[in-house]
């Protein structure tokens, strides 16, 4: 059986996919999982950043793939959690340094090893959004409350099913909850309803998610973070535990709807 | 039928920003999902207005032809085609029809309805089905 597979992405850039996937690598390691995180953004390296592990480098995913070093090699242990790993994406080359075929063999290689496997997608619908959902056995799809966010996930929810790896799950991240109220925002249920696609998970908009990226410090780890709490519960549901949508502050009737909605379609 | 298209084309009472943002997406996600150019869709509609007007007299308009989406995998172009009469030349066939009938020539034509009623102008309206 071995490792689940589960691949981030999103269609639109800056929505919070790198964000997303280290703080539910951080999360799952958490619940004491083994974990593997996989920048699959080659040319474009962050997640290294975002979980300050920039400095440890020596070899990347590139690097495995052209045979240069063993896989074990490119992986880097987190500081605090001995059971989650990072594979970092090549900075100075591009997407087609690596191939779908690629992909799967590295992630098959560590399915043995360990519980889960968060492959980190590039935006777009292209060379590198296809390497990082070959592998996939899960796709999440990360989208925040804006027009161009929806349209794009939409166009990658379709892109999903017709590699036959759906149904993906969404993860709404930096949702405003005063701004929903006021009329001046799409709601987790507009999304929902529009996409036709369950939902995993409601990411509050948080100020200390930049403070933390700043620090390379994942606000999962921040125990006081509401954003940290919602990748907490998103982790939890992936390991099959049944977590109620977290309730926003001052929630009103919407989200009663909405959990119902995420109890319908988890089952 | 009114108060669909309403629904359909976002015409309702809820002014709000994220209300708009909810029906633009609609309906640009229902074209994105098609995958039909604008140009073939626009020549499509044509074609069945064409066809439509080779029968009846359309209100040109006030014709609505819309995609609609239940979800990813369900499309409906829906279409509402306003229409007053049928068109003159048809009249004239119907007078020949009636006449027909009045000869007590039915058996010439098994396949159409009997009942001169039928073809009135102000009977004409089973187009409610759409």
């Amino acid at each position: 059986m071995g490792a689940k597979i589960i691949t981030v992405t999103s269609g639109k850039g800056g929505v919070g996919k790198t964000t997303t996937t280290a703080n539910l690598g951080i999360a799952m390691a958490k619940l004491n999982k083994r974990v593997v995180v996989i920048d699959a953004d080659i040319g474009l390296r962050n997640l290294d950043v975002v979980m300050g592990l920039e400095n440890r480098i020596v070899y990347d995913l590139v690097d495995v793939v052209e045979g240069r070093c063993k896989l074990r090699q490119a992986m880097i242990k987190h500081k605090l959690f001995p059971d989650l790993y990072l594979i970092p994406a090549a900075q100075t080359r591009d997407k087609t340094a690596i191939s779908p075929s690629d992909m799967v063999q590295i992630a098959n290689q560590l399915r043995k090893e360990f519980d889960f496997i968060f492959i980190d997608s590039p935006a777009g619908i292209e060379r590198g959004f296809r390497n990082a959902l070959a592998p996939a056995d899960e796709v999440l799809i990360v989208t925040n409350p804006e027009v161009s966010a929806v349209r794009d996930a939409d166009r990658i929810i379709g892109l999903i099913e017709a590699a036959k790896k759906g149904p993906a799950r969404l993860i709404l991240n930096r949702m405003k909850i005063n701004m929903v109220k006021r009329g001046e925002m799409l709601s987790p249920e507009d999304v929902t309803d529009i996409l036709a696609i369950g939902i995993i998970g409601i990411v509050p908009e948080d100020e200390a998610v930049v403070p933390a990226s700043n620090t390379g410090v994942p606000v999962t780890l921040n125990e006081n973070s509401r954003a940290g709490l919602a990748f907490t519960n998103i982790a939890r549901r992936l390991n099959g535990e049944n977590v109620p949508l977290m309730s926003l502050e001052n929630s009103g009737g919407f989200l009663q709807r909405i959990s119902r909605l995420f109890a319908g379609k988890s089952g | 039928m009114v108060g669909f298209f309403d629904r359909m084309l976002g015409r309702n009472r809820d002014e709000s920003s994220a209300n708009k943002a909810k029906e633009r997406l609609k309906f640009v996600l229902v074209h994105d999902r098609i995958n039909l150019p604008p140009e073939q869709l626009k020549m499509m509609k044509e074609e069945i207005l064409q066809v439509i007007s080779k029968y009846v007299s359309i209100a040109g308009d006030q014709v609505e032809i819309a995609l609609e989406q239940h979800d990813r995998n369900d499309n409906r172009l829906i279409a509402e085609v306003p229409f007053s009469r049928r068109i003159d030349l048809e009249d004239v066939e119907d007078e020949a029809e009636r006449n027909l009938f009045n000869d007590h020539n039915y058996e010439t034509r098994p396949n159409r309805s009997i009942n001169p009623e039928a073809y009135d102008d102000d009977a004409i309206d089973d187009s409610e089905a759409t």
